[in-house]
């Protein structure tokens, strides 16, 4: 569980983040959603000790990240693993030095127990056959794949995602974000998101946060978004008209008044 | 005041560096790695550059002689103390300024921009120290080598062209090598390579690691980087002369 308390943040005169507070929970999906410049990145690189806040506190299972000194940190971070938008690979290595340097740089494991490691996460991230490919030579969701990999090769208790399915198509997007709530559930890690795609909210929104302007808007549940009120959230979520219609019809179905298995082929004849 | 902003991050980025390595035998990797790439890397040039300047100096040199008073001997002194003095140290060090400079600021910057600094922080890596310390590491180690081969090969270049255009034999290049000798001019050169590869080191990394925004900006760092180095050489180069070579 990460808890974080008004937290704060500005670079010069602009204020970034305004007194934001929140709890993310172990064993779920927890979504940071926003517009573009509503400060999700902010947030999760003040919560990964990237960006320092100038105000409030970070608390990791109870351990508070914002007293601990920097080697105490240093020792947090081999539990945090992080997928980047843009994958954030090491152009001059392999997929397999790429996913093998964390267990290079922290373990004293035997070459062919880091090598069995490394094959066992692309198979879980169903990626076979690239280890000796170098980043330049994979697609972009392929990219976000190994990034999964690196990033959960130390087994940390901590995912963050940064926009993990910009730049991808709809169903490579469904893929990926299968894949992150799979492992999240599988291991049991405390999984942080940053999105502004509106199929990542509804398919793995377990606990999301809205952040407007640097300020905790709303927060709940993909459930509770068919139903909010809140202005501000339905104009970001359901921008389109289609999403507006599609919002309708789950609120007719959720209310009974029309049949959630219903037969389209047949309505369309 | 914009100057004491960089140069208090950049001694702050030098203070960041000296940190416990997480795993000594990934810094020695990473060093090894530095070495082949920035001493076997500009070896091709220093040849290259060492050779023509000794010969150049050879064939110039003879040209200003026009006494026949001073032996053809001379020219041999001549070329050892210019490219013991200046040429192997300084210029083949404003040379390697942008080789090593560009690259390393260059390299950098691309881990900055596309987040791959970030990614080794959120690991738990100090980058400071297993980034830019290798590099250092391994410009001090090399450069002066360099610098030495530089020499070697200036003086070699000089007998070369000496010999190939007639101006003087062999025999007489070698003595007039022999003649007033100072080991102390070596010592000389080498404080500067030292100095110098302190300098084509430091300054692209602070440049590279702290480049914002992108591919623009990673070019624009970099040829800064190189033109400050440069600089800074000049004015070491100048500040060693006057400190070491006043009696």
């Amino acid at each position: 569980m990460i808890e974080f308390k008004n937290i704060r943040k500005s670079f010069g005169e602009k204020v970034v983040l305004d007194d934001v507070s929140h709890i993310m929970e172990t064993g779920k999906a927890n979504l940071i959603i926003g517009q573009s410049g509503s400060g999700k990145t902010v947030l999760q690189k003040c919560l990964v000790g990237l960006f320092e806040p100038n105000a409030g506190e970070i608390i990791y299972d109870g351990v508070s990240f914002t007293d601990m000194t920097v080697d105490e940190r240093k020792e947090l971070r081999q539990q945090i693993g992080m997928l980047f938008q843009g994958s954030a690979l090491f152009d001059s290595m392999t997929v397999e030095q790429n996913i093998m340097f964390p267990l290079d740089m922290f373990t004293t494991k035997t070459f062919s127990a880091k090598l069995k490691r490394v094959n066992e996460v692309l198979d879980r991230v169903n990626l076979e056959g690239v280890n000796k490919k170098f980043p330049a030579e994979l697609s972009g969701g392929m990219k976000k794949r190994v990034g999964i990999a690196r990033a959960v090769v130390l087994n940390p208790k901590y995912l963050f995602c940064d926009e993990p399915n910009s730049g991808l198509d709809p169903q490579t997007s469904m893929v990926i974000d299968k894949l992150i709530l799979d492992i999240t559930r599988e291991f049991n890690m405390t999984t942080v998101i940053n999105t502004h795609d509106m199929n990542s909210v509804m398919e793995m929104g377990e606990n999301i946060i809205y952040l407007y302007e640097g300020k905790k808007e709303w927060t709940g549940n993909k459930k509770d978004i068919i139903f909010s009120k809140n202005k501000l959230l339905n104009e970001f979520i359901f921008a389109s008209e289609f999403l507006q219609d599609a919002k309708d019809m789950r609120m007719l179905e959720a209310k009974g008044k029309i049949s959630d298995d219903r037969d389209m082929d047949e309505l369309l004849k | 005041m914009l100057f004491f902003n960089h140069f208090g991050r950049y001694l702050m980025m030098l203070k960041g560096m000296f940190t416990r390595p997480e795993n000594m035998r990934m810094y020695w990797k990473e060093l090894m790695h530095q070495c082949v790439e920035i001493g076997i890397g500009s070896l091709g040039i220093v040849v290259i550059i060492s050779v023509f300047m000794g010969a150049v100096s050879a064939v110039q040199t003879s040209y200003q002689l026009v006494s026949p008073l001073i032996p053809a001997s001379t020219i041999a002194q001549i070329v050892r103390d210019t490219v013991i003095l200046e040429f192997a140290p300084t210029v083949v060090c404003i040379v390697l300024a942008g080789v090593i400079g560009s690259k390393i600021a260059s390299e950098l910057g691309n881990m900055r921009v596309s987040e791959q600094i970030d990614a080794l922080e959120i690991m738990g890596i100090n980058t400071k120290s297993y980034l830019i310390m290798p590099k250092i590491v391994a410009c001090l180690l090399t450069i002066p080598l360099l610098v030495v081969i530089s020499m070697v090969l200036g003086i070699l270049g000089g007998r070369l062209a000496g010999v190939a255009t007639g101006i003087l034999s062999a025999d007489t290049y070698d003595m007039g090598l022999l003649m007033n000798f100072l080991p102390y001019n070596v010592f000389f050169a080498l404080v500067k390579a030292y100095t110098f590869a302190f300098i084509i080191s430091t300054i692209p990394s602070y440049y590279g690691y702290f480049v914002k925004g992108g591919a623009l900006e990673i070019g624009r760092s970099s040829t800064k980087s190189v033109v400050v180095s440069c600089v800074m050489i000049l004015f070491a180069d100048y500040i060693l002369a006057a400190l070491l070579l006043n009696d």
